[in-house]
């Protein structure tokens, strides 16, 4: 069985699926993680109950999203080398290291205090306990640092040097680490996790808010989550833009795949909306478009040429209609977004907020906007920088390892089976979670805390809970 | 040059360590795992689970610093050895994922706990053996050409590699055994005993087939450890393997808490040295050096500089969380 599949496209396969599995969870833990150390401090500083009945109740639902993240973060892990060891070798001296500063400064801080995290609060008081969750959280950052200065670097190499051995080797690590697209990366990348786990608050809190207007924790975590979509959305939308520049002067080939730029233009590209890219005949089919309007979004002037894809050969071509597609889903979203937003702040400033069931319906609908947002972009980015695996340097095709296709086939089937079931079992058991409001005595995931926040409200909680 | 060569044994040792730190956290919580089936009530698993639930993600996280620390540091070598153990590798990556899924899934569901139980058991032992296998078949040897694997996806299943994934299940289920002894109290404790006891010989039994049939697997593995003057240096080992066992037996005999745990830890240790000695100085056996396989030096001072910094930091308060949740776990302060 298997035996004339293409064991590449297979690897490539397996690779696309165990990735848009995985980070879907880091995006909603990096965002979460923020949110209850957020909200832990808003509790100690306030000592409302309602801050620690939303900490717990959020925990819960962090644990098992955190969980899910790190057993499908291993399989990346060791994926590099059991389906691309040519990939490991030639650049395991520049990416390895990057990996293994993750490790070490990331991944083992999270661990190390997310039990603590997680059921230690009665053990260790409420100040070394927040202390734990801030660690956790700066964690997800750090790890999403050097992930993604790993992953620019694959994008814009830079600072490297060929060995004998055809190794590609730092010759400076600073220029390595903050490779050109990284910074643009970075940013796009965490906004993207905290308006991810944003719009799931907000989507939860309206939820709850259309059972019972009057839902305390609702309220609280509804005004917190549209507060970030109001502010953080536009932000990002910048971001974005700015991140397109950078891609557009480092891989010019990536934004002609996504603008569904076949063809150049001498004096003013238009920007398509909408259209089929056909690859073979070498244009966009049915388009839509604005004219002018790209070369003022990507060179600020309505006039300025711009090269197409009929300046780069074939060989080199990306696959055009996964940029070009997952590319406006991205940005379709990210307009939802900043809609929701200014939608909430107009009732917001009318003191609707809490009633308006259709802003409510617009946000529980919101809901995923996030997930598919992120599992868009990196469709975008990383399939805008084919046929390279190492932009320019190292083909995807001259990467994989040496397997029989059938080995791959049967690890791809049995991957898919197993995350269906685990996966299917997680969603159920998170939105299980969701579907009940947050109350007062909400429990973490320890029954070792204790039942009533009362019990250990902190001193200052104590305080302004007599003047409440 | 001189000083390329030095870094290449000290990120051997850097390897090794993580490796052994790994199998030494993660060995007891997936022997947890293994024993799962012989303890059906849902209190006493309560119980077990509660004992790693705090920590076992930090446990993991060591396997990742292995597998990451070997692309960095021995690229060529991780290049080789993942594609060989490519079936192994796979197995043990899903066993983790039923095991790791089911620390928060079962305390989710009533209906559906027994199902994660048996994706807990079946998980634990499914990676342990996996990894076992993948030891045996690394030190069988594996076939190179150039810079990369030229076997085929069975070559790791011989019966030696088999013996050696069914060696590490009974040793990390040990290591379950004497970690239940000391954080519970009553019957499960008891039962724990018992298990230790039966587990131990196991092991001893498995340490003994192992040693046999390693020499047997290449001639210089038999003049690595009997030839003269090797054997000055490797006869302590079996010493000190039948003192731990004198020991063991004794902590076990006179029923300690601790005692049990970090002997059985020691018998791995010096397994694991033994296994060391056996290799050095190969990272793929009879094929590739760790000095062929290093990463250029810049890679391996850059490394350095944060492992020299960053591993004493999360030891520290990797001992703290232990420390944290120090002492028994009692059914009524489940921490779930």
């Amino acid at each position: 069985m298997f035996e004339g599949w293409d064991a590449v496209v297979l690897a490539r396969a397996q690779f696309a699926f165990t990735m848009s599995f995985h980070i879907v969870f880091p995006a909603f833990s990096i965002g979460l993680a923020s949110y209850l150390a957020v909200l832990e401090a808003l509790w100690l500083w306030t000592g409302r109950e309602v801050f620690i009945n939303l900490f717990n109740y959020w925990l819960k639902i962090f644990a098992v999203a955190f969980g899910m993240g790190v057993v499908s973060g291993i399989v990346m892990s060791y994926q590099f080398g059991t389906n691309w060891a040519v990939f490991a070798d030639r650049t395991g001296p520049v990416i390895g290291p990057l990996m293994a500063y993750e490790v070490l400064t990331a991944f083992f801080l999270e661990a190390g205090f997310l039990g603590v995290m997680l059921f230690g609060l009665k053990r260790v008081g409420p100040r070394l306990h927040f202390l734990a969750t801030l660690m956790v959280a700066i964690g997800t950052l750090i790890s999403a640092f050097w992930i993604l200065s790993a992953n620019s670097w694959m994008q814009t190499p830079t600072g490297y040097s060929v060995n004998a051995a055809g190794q590609y080797v730092a010759a400076d690590w600073l220029t390595v680490i903050f490779n050109p697209s990284f910074p643009y990366r970075l940013v796009h990348m965490v906004l993207a996790a905290y308006l991810t786990t944003a719009f799931l608050v907000g989507a939860v809190g309206a939820f709850h808010l259309l059972r019972d207007p009057h839902q305390a924790g609702a309220r609280v975590m509804f005004s917190m989550a549209m507060w970030m979509a109001t502010i953080v959305a536009p932000i990002q939308i910048l971001a974005g833009d700015q991140h397109g520049l950078n891609t557009l002067e480092h891989q010019p080939v990536k934004i002609m795949a996504m603008e569904g730029h076949f063809e150049s233009h001498k004096d003013g590209a238009p920007l398509y909306l909408f259209g089929w890219p056909n690859e073979a005949a070498g244009k966009l089919e049915y388009a839509v478009g604005i004219p002018k309007l790209g070369s003022l979004i990507l060179k600020h002037s309505p006039d300025a040429p711009m090269a197409g894809l009929d300046t780069v050969p074939r060989e080199n071509w990306p696959p055009v209609v996964f940029p070009f597609w997952s590319f406006r889903i991205m940005v379709g979203m990210g307009l939802l977004m900043a809609g929701l937003g200014l939608l909430s702040l107009l009732m917001r400033i009318r003191g609707k907020l809490y009633d308006s069931r259709l802003l409510h319906w617009f946000a529980v609908a919101m809901a995923p906007s996030g997930f598919i947002a992120v599992l868009a972009g990196w469709v975008t980015t990383e399939t805008g920088r084919q046929p390279y695996l190492v932009y320019g340097l190292l083909r995807t095709a001259d990467s994989a390892s040496p397997l029989a296709a059938p080995a791959v086939a049967s690890s791809l089937i049995a991957f898919v089976i197993v995350y269906f079931a685990v996966y299917a079992a997680g969603v159920t058991y998170l939105l299980r979670l969701m579907a009940a409001a947050p109350h007062h005595g909400e429990e973490g995931p320890s029954k070792d805390a204790p039942a009533r926040a009362a019990g250990i409200t902190p001193a200052a909680g104590a305080v302004s809970g007599a003047i409440r | 040059m001189s000083f390329a060569v030095d870094l290449a044994i000290v990120w051997a040792f850097i390897i090794a360590f993580a490796v052994f730190v790994y199998v030494v956290m993660d060995g007891f919580d997936l022997g947890l795992g293994i024993l799962f089936p012989l303890f059906p009530k849902k209190e006493d698993r309560d119980v077990i689970m509660n004992s790693v639930a705090p920590v076992w993600d930090g446990n993991e996280t060591w396997l990742v610093l292995g597998g990451g620390g070997m692309m960095a540091a021995f690229p060529l070598a991780y290049s080789v050895l993942m594609p060989a153990l490519y079936t192994p590798i796979i197995a043990m990556l899903l066993g983790l994922i039923f095991r790791g899924v089911a620390f928060e899934f079962r305390w989710r569901t009533t209906k559906e706990r027994n199902k994660w139980d048996i994706a807990f058991a079946g998980g634990s032992l499914l990676a342990s053996l996996a990894q076992g296998i993948a030891l045996g078949a690394i030190l069988q040897g594996i076939h190179v050409e150039g810079r990369h694997y030229a076997g085929g996806w069975w070559d790791w299943l011989t019966p030696f590699s088999i013996l050696t994934g069914v060696a590490l299940v009974i040793g990390y289920a040990l290591l379950g055994a004497t970690w239940l002894v000391m954080k519970t109290e009553g019957e499960l404790r008891d039962r724990a005993y018992g298990l230790s006891w039966a587990l131990l010989f196991a092991m001893l039994g498995a340490i003994g087939a192992v040693s046999i049939a390693t020499p047997f697997l290449h001639v210089q593995y038999t003049q690595r450890w009997f030839a003269w003057p090797n054997i000055i240096f490797t006869a302590p080992v079996p010493i000190a393997v039948a003192a731990v066992t004198v020991l063991l037996l004794r902590g076990l005999a006179r029923k300690h808490d601790h005692q049990p745990f970090f002997l059985s830890l020691a018998l791995f240790a010096l397994s694991y040295a033994g296994l060391g000695i056996s290799m050095y100085p190969y990272i793929v056996p009879q094929s590739i050096t760790i000095w062929q396989a290093a990463s250029p030096e810049n890679s391996q001072i850059f490394m350095l500089v944060g492992v020299s910094v960053l591993v004493p930091l999360i030891l520290a308060y990797t001992a703290w969380a232990y420390y944290v949740f120090r002492g028994k776990v009692r059914p009524e302060s489940g921490y779930h």
